[in-house]
C-alpha cells in the first residue's frame, strides 16, 4: 500500500471515529451495509473514472451515461420483454462502444478530452430524457427479476453481516483493475503515456491505443455501474439520475491520488476516496448537517486534503534538498542549463 | 568609424562547470552591421542574451552612451535601444501586425475604458511597413503571414522603439533565397538609416555580402575580428576553427562490413525538396555532422518512424522495409536515442528498472503479467554493464545526473537486439567521465556487428568518435569524409555547404 494511500485510510478512521462517537448510530449494522452499498455503487464508476484519468484524460460524460444506460436497461427488460442476460450483454456493449466513440474523438480527432466529454454529458442526458419522453423508466406492478435482482441489489449475510452484493462487485472489479493497473503490461503502457506521452511513443508503445482502450474500459465499467444502479433504484428519472456522478468519480481519483496531469494514482486509492465521500454523506445525514450542506462538506473536506497533502509533499521535498541529493545531480545540472540555451 | 555608443568590456559568463564567456569585447558603432560567427556552443548566443539583458554577466562591464554598468535588465536594453529579433519569434498568432508592433503600449482613446484607438494604431505602424518595403498591411493576421514577413514585423517593432541596434539571431536560417536577399536589402536599409546591426550566421556568403566586420567565438572567447577589407571565407574559417582535438579514437575490431541500413533518397516535411541518401555499414559508427537546423534530427525521428518520410526508401540488410511507427522501427531493430531525453526519451518520476524494460514489456511476461523480479534483474544487470551510478534500479531517473540519464536511455536498448542504432546527440549535457564510457560501449557496440548513426554537433566528439562522417547542410547531405579527411576544417567546409 503506497503512503498517500495509508494516510487517506487513517483520514477514514479519524472522520469515522468521531461521527460514531457524536451518533453512535453510524455503526449501526443497517447504516454500515448502506454506506457499503453506496461505496459498491459508486466505487465501480470511479475505477472506471481513474482508468481516463491515469491516461491523462477526463471523462466528464459518466453520469449522463448512467441514466442513459440505466434507462435502457429497464426498458430492455421491462417493455421489451428482453432476456435479462442479453440486455446485460447489451448495455456493457453501449458502454464500451460509448468509450470507443470518446477515445477515438481523443485520439484521431485530437479533440480535448473534456470537450469531447462534455458534449458526451449533454448528449447522453438529453438523449436518455427524449427516450423516456422524461417520464420515469421503472419496474412496473407484478415486473419481477427474481435472479436479477439478488444478483445485483441482494444483500448477503456474512457473519452477521448484510453484505450488499454491490460490495462483492466492487471488490472483484478492484481485483481485477488493481491487477490490470498495477502489475499487467497494459497497465505500464497506461502510466507511461498518461506521465509522458511523447516518450512512450518513443518506447514504441502505440499511446492512441493505450488512450482509446482507457476510455473503453472506462465506458464498459460505467455501463456496469449504471445497471447496478438501475437495480438498486428500481426507478430512473432521466432528468437527474446519476448527476453530479462524474463529479463524485473524479474527486474519489484525485482523493485516492491520482493527478489530473495524468501518470498517478492507485486503486486502492480511488476505493478509498470513493469510502470517505460516502462516509461523508454519512456523516452530514447523521449528524443533522442541513443536507443542503451536502455538497459544501465533501467540497471542504476535498479542498483540504488536497492542500494538506501539497503541503507535506513540500515539506518532505525540502527536506531531501537539505539533505542533499546526489553530487553528480547538483553538477550536472547547470551543464544541462547552459546547454539548454 | 563614429565613436561606439555600446561596449561589452571584458565580459565572462560562467555557468556552473562551463565557461560560457571568456574575456570577451565587443563594440558597437552607429550604423554599423557586425556578424558574429562561430561553431555551435562558442557563446555567440550566450553574449547576445548578455546585451539583450536576458543573461547577467559574471564578470566585466557594459558602457552604453559612456555610462557603465556591471549588467542590463531587459528594460535597460531596450531603453538603451536593444532590440532583439529571436530565433523563434515572440510574436502573437491571433493578433495583427499593428497590435504585434504595439503590443502593450497600443494608443488608447481617452476615457475610463481605455478602448484601442485602432486608427491611430494603424497609422503608426504604415510608415514602418513603408520604409522595410514590407508588402503586407497593418492589419495582416499574424497568423497568415510567411516566416519572412513575421521576422519583418519583429524588425518593425524593433523600429518602432527606436532601436539604435537590432539584434538578429540566425535570421536567415529558415528564410528562402529570395527571402534571405530582402532581408539583406533590410539589413543595408538599417544601416543606411544610422540603425546598427548584430547578426548571428552559420552562412560565410551573407557575412560576406553585408557584414562591416566579422566578429569570431570560438569557447566563448573573442578569437578575431576581421574588418571589411580582411574578409574571406578562408580567413573566417581558420579563426572558427584552431583548437587541438585530443584523439579519443578507438579504431573498430574489425573493418566494417557492408551496408545495414540504405536511406535511399529520404523526404523530410521540414526540408521537402532536399532528399538524403546515406548507408550505414556494419560495425562502424557513422558521424552525422552539421550545424543545428541542418535536418539532422528530423532525418532521424523520420527513420525511427516518429515523423512520416515524404519520400525515398529504408533497406536494411538490403531489403526494403516500411516504417510508419517507432513500433515498427522497433520491431526491426531499428533504436532512437533522442536528442531530448528528459521530453522524449525518459518517464522522469519513474524508476531506472521500469524505464528500461518500457519498450520491451513484452518479454518480462509471467501468466500475462510483468514479472517485475526479471525486470529488476534486468536492470541490474545493465546498471553494471553501463557503470549507471545510482543507489538501486529501483531509483527514480529524475535524481539522476544527465550522463547516467542518458545511460539510462541506452540501456532501454542495449536489453533488446539492436541492428542499427541512432544516437541524437549522445553526450549533450554529460560529463566527462560519462562522456568516454559512453563513447566506448558505442565502440563495444559495433564490434559486436551494430551499425551506429550518431548526429552530433560536437566536433571533438564527432572526429574523435567517427568511422565515417556524413555532413549534412540544408537537409541535404553535402559531402562524406573518411578518416583521413577528417579534420575541423573540411567538417565545417562541408557544414556551410562549400565543398572540400
Amino acid at each position: 500500500m503506497h503512503k498517500k494511500d495509508l494516510s487517506l485510510l487513517v483520514l477514514i478512521l479519524v472522520v469515522g471515529a468521531v461521527v460514531a462517537f457524536i451518533n453512535p448510530r453510524f455503526l449501526l449494522v443497517g447504516n454500515l451495509s448502506n454506506t457499503a452499498n453506496q461505496v459498491g455503487l459508486f466505487g465501480i464508476f470511479s475505477i472506471a473514472e481513474a482508468f481516463v484519468i491515469i491516461v491523462g484524460g477526463i471523462e466528464l460524460s459518466v453520469g449522463s451515461v448512467i441514466a442513459l444506460l440505466g434507462v435502457l436497461f429497464i426498458d430492455l427488460i421491462v417493455n421489451r420483454d428482453v432476456n435479462w442476460i442479453a440486455a446485460f450483454g447489451i448495455i456493457i456493449g453501449g458502454g464500451l462502444a460509448i468509450g470507443l466513440v470518446h477515445g477515438t474523438l481523443v485520439t484521431k480527432m485530437r479533440i480535448q478530452p473534456f470537450v469531447v466529454t462534455l458534449c458526451g454529458l449533454l448528449i447522453y442526458r438529453g438523449a436518455a430524457r427524449y427516450y423516456t419522453e422524461d417520464a420515469t423508466a421503472g419496474f412496473g406492478f407484478g415486473a419481477s427479476f427474481p435472479t436479477l435482482e439478488w444478483l445485483t441489489a441482494g444483500r448477503t449475510n456474512v457473519l452477521g453481516f448484510p453484505l450488499p452484493h454491490s460490495v462483492v462487485a466492487l471488490i472483484i472489479v478492484t481485483a481485477v483493475a488493481w491487477v490490470v493497473l498495477h502489475r499487467s503490461v497494459f497497465g505500464r503502457y497506461l502510466y507511461a503515456v498518461g506521465k509522458n506521452e511523447e516518450a512512450a511513443r518513443y518506447s514504441g508503445i502505440r499511446a492512441n491505443r493505450v488512450v482509446i482502450s482507457a476510455y473503453v474500459v472506462c465506458g464498459g465499467l460505467t455501463a456496469f455501474s449504471a445497471i447496478l444502479l438501475a437495480m438498486y433504484t428500481r426507478s430512473i428519472s432521466p432528468a437527474v439520475h446519476g448527476s453530479f456522478y462524474e463529479l463524485y468519480a473524479i474527486a474519489a481519483a484525485v482523493l485516492g491520488g491520482c493527478s489530473l496531469r495524468g501518470g498517478e494514482g492507485s486503486i486502492i486509492g480511488v476505493v478509498l476516496g470513493t469510502v470517505l465521500l460516502q462516509v461523508l454523506q454519512n456523516l452530514v445525514n447523521l449528524l443533522g448537517i442541513p443536507s443542503s450542506l451536502n455538497f459544501a462538506v465533501m467540497g471542504t473536506v476535498i479542498l483540504v486534503g488536497v492542500l494538506a497533502d501539497q503541503y507535506l509533499m513540500q515539506r518532505s521535498r525540502r527536506a531531501t534538498m537539505a539533505k542533499g541529493r546526489p553530487q553528480a545531480n547538483v553538477a550536472a545540472a547547470p551543464l544541462e542549463r547552459a546547454n539548454a540555451k | 568609424m563614429p565613436e561606439p555608443f555600446l561596449e561589452l568590456v571584458d565580459i565572462g559568463k560562467i555557468y556552473p562547470g562551463v565557461v560560457a564567456l571568456d574575456h570577451v569585447d565587443l563594440s558597437v558603432s552607429r550604423g554599423e552591421v557586425i556578424a558574429l560567427i562561430g561553431e555551435n556552443g562558442a557563446g555567440k548566443s550566450t553574449l547576445m542574451r548578455v546585451l539583450g539583458g536576458v543573461a547577467e554577466p559574471s564578470v566585466g562591464a557594459i558602457r552604453v552612451d559612456g555610462v557603465e554598468r556591471r549588467s542590463l535588465t531587459v528594460a535597460d536594453a531596450i531603453k538603451a535601444g536593444i532590440a532583439f529579433v529571436h530565433q523563434e519569434l515572440n510574436l502573437f498568432d491571433n493578433l495583427d501586425v499593428a497590435g504585434n508592433v504595439y503590443i502593450g503600449r497600443e494608443p488608447v482613446h481617452g476615457g475610463p475604458l481605455k478602448l484601442i484607438d485602432r486608427k491611430r494604431l494603424y497609422a503608426q505602424v504604415r510608415p514602418l511597413l513603408d520604409r522595410l518595403g514590407a508588402d503586407f498591411g497593418p492589419d495582416a493576421l499574424l497568423a497568415e503571414l510567411s516566416l519572412a514577413q513575421r521576422q519583418l514585423v519583429e524588425i518593425i517593432k524593433a523600429l518602432s522603439l527606436d532601436a539604435r541596434l537590432v539584434i538578429m539571431d540566425e535570421p536567415t536560417s529558415s528564410l528562402t533565397l529570395t527571402e534571405t536577399d530582402r532581408l539583406m536589402r533590410v539589413i543595408a536599409g538599417l544601416k543606411a538609416d544610422g540603425v546598427s546591426v548584430i547578426f548571428i550566421t552559420h552562412r560565410l556568403n551573407e557575412v560576406m555580402q553585408c557584414a562591416d566586420r566579422a566578429v569570431v567565438l570560438r569557447d566563448g572567447r573573442m578569437v578575431g575580428a576581421l574588418p571589411r577589407a580582411e574578409l574571406s571565407p578562408a580567413a573566417m574559417i581558420r579563426l572558427m576553427i584552431g583548437r587541438d582535438l585530443k584523439s579519443l579514437y578507438v579504431p573498430p575490431a574489425a573493418p566494417p562490413g557492408e551496408a545495414m541500413l540504405d536511406i535511399v533518397e529520404a523526404m523530410t516535411d521540414t526540408y521537402p525538396n532536399r532528399a538524403v541518401s546515406l548507408s550505414v555499414r556494419r560495425g562502424e559508427i557513422l558521424g552525422l555532422a552539421g550545424l543545428v537546423g541542418s535536418g539532422r534530427t528530423e532525418l532521424a525521428r523520420a527513420i525511427f518512424g516518429v515523423d512520416r518520410l515524404r519520400g525515398g526508401a529504408i533497406r536494411l540488410d538490403a531489403q526494403p522495409i516500411r516504417i510508419d511507427t517507432p513500433r515498427a522501427a522497433i520491431e526491426h531493430g531499428i533504436y532512437l536515442i533522442p536528442e531530448d531525453r528528459k521530453s522524449s526519451g525518459l518517464l522522469l518520476d519513474v524508476s531506472i528498472a521500469e524505464n528500461i524494460s518500457l519498450p520491451d514489456l513484452a518479454s518480462y511476461l509471467r501468466f500475462w503479467l510483468v514479472n517485475t523480479a526479471r525486470e529488476t534483474e534486468n536492470a541490474q544487470r545493465q546498471r553494471e554493464r553501463l557503470k549507471i551510478r545510482a543507489p538501486d534500479v529501483a531509483t527514480s531517473v529524475d535524481s539522476l545526473s544527465g550522463g547516467n540519464q542518458q545511460k539510462v536511455v541506452l540501456a532501454k536498448w542495449l536489453s533488446m537486439r539492436p541492428k542499427v542504432l541512432i544516437f541524437d546527440e549522445p553526450t549533450r549535457g554529460v560529463d566527462v567521465g560519462a562522456k568516454q564510457e559512453i563513447y566506448d560501449m558505442l565502440r563495444r557496440l559495433t564490434d559486436a556487428g551494430v551499425a551506429i548513426l550518431m548526429i552530433s554537433s560536437d566536433m571533438e566528439e564527432v572526429i574523435g568518435v567517427s568511422d565515417r562522417i556524413a555532413v549534412m547542410h540544408e537537409g541535404a547531405i553535402s559531402g562524406f569524409l573518411d578518416r583521413s579527411q577528417f579534420s575541423e576544417h573540411n567538417v565545417l567546409q562541408l557544414a556551410v555547404g562549400h565543398t572540400v
